[in-house]
């Protein structure tokens, strides 16, 4: 086994979030469009720490960091959706263009 | 190309890495195209999990663990209490009324897509050493995070309890 598979399952991951993410209209919808393309980044890391150039252990420490970042985002995301939702009443990102006008 | 199939998938490895990535592209499919939120969280919760099948193939017992617990369980549970929280009154997502700008996006996608396949098709990637022994995988992950990489956790530490403080900050009702 090499790896391309892997490497191929985590580009196929990363193209359908960011579709998800640019294409969708609910905002929790684009967070967790947002969390697949970091899982894809974390797929990637590991097949590195497995099969790279240099084999190791720092990849999988490295996708540990990634986990808690992401888990960080997602708290702060999902804070700022709650609030947004209960002064504006909306949670479609095309209604959120405050800043714009 | 039947063979080179057959062949592919007697290897055990190879059988359960196929099983996975097919449960994780199907999870991710779904979550596109199903219309109910809280479906699209639970297909993507049923891509989490499998991914942290493959992470343990992978030999990275411990972060495949840490992928369950933390995505499957801890994130899909808070995207859930989000969904509670920001009532969706019609539910079913209404019909994209922007065709062009979803058309546009699906070919850009697949042209990503074309790239990375392309790049990564061409790529050597040979290995300089044996893969490391999977062996005690938890014990060298945390003697190498208390050694060597302990400045970035204790950042790391701070990072989330920062985070979590601004959180509860930001959804904390304003009393007056």
């Amino acid at each position: 086994m090499s790896i391309t598979p892997y490497l191929t399952l985590a580009a196929i991951l990363f193209c359908i979030g960011l579709y998800g993410a640019l294409s969708k209209k609910n905002a929790i919808i684009v967070l967790l469009s947002i969390e697949l393309m970091l899982n894809a980044v974390n797929l990637n890391l590991i097949a590195f720490a497995k099969y790279g150039p240099k084999p190791g252990l720092a990849g999988q420490i490295f996708s540990l960091f990634n986990i808690t970042v992401a888990a960080a985002e997602v708290a702060v995301g999902i804070a700022i959706l709650i609030n947004l939702y209960r002064n504006r009443g909306t949670t479609d990102v095309t209604d959120m263009d405050t800043m714009k006008r | 190309m039947l063979d080179r199939l057959i062949g592919f998938l007697s290897s055990g490895e190879n059988l359960v890495f196929f099983v996975f990535s097919l449960v994780a592209i199907c999870g991710a499919i779904f979550m596109i195209s199903l219309t109910r939120v809280v479906h699209m969280v639970m297909a993507l919760a049923l891509t989490f999990l499998s991914l942290g099948g493959i992470y343990i193939t992978l030999g990275a017992e411990f972060v495949g663990w840490v992928q369950v617990l933390i995505y499957a369980g801890a994130i899909t549970i808070l995207m859930i209490f989000g969904i509670m929280m920001t009532r969706h009154r019609g539910e079913a997502e209404t019909e994209p009324q922007r065709p062009w700008h979803n058309g546009l996006l699906l070919v850009g996608a697949i042209v990503l897509f074309g790239i990375l396949f392309y790049v990564i098709q061409n790529a050597t990637i040979t290995p300089q050493s044996a893969p490391v022994d999977p062996k005690d995988n938890t014990l060298q992950i945390g003697q190498l995070l208390f050694n060597q990489y302990v400045i970035p956790f204790e950042i790391m530490s701070v990072l989330l309890t920062v985070a979590f403080i601004g959180a509860i900050v930001v959804a904390k009702r304003e009393e007056d």
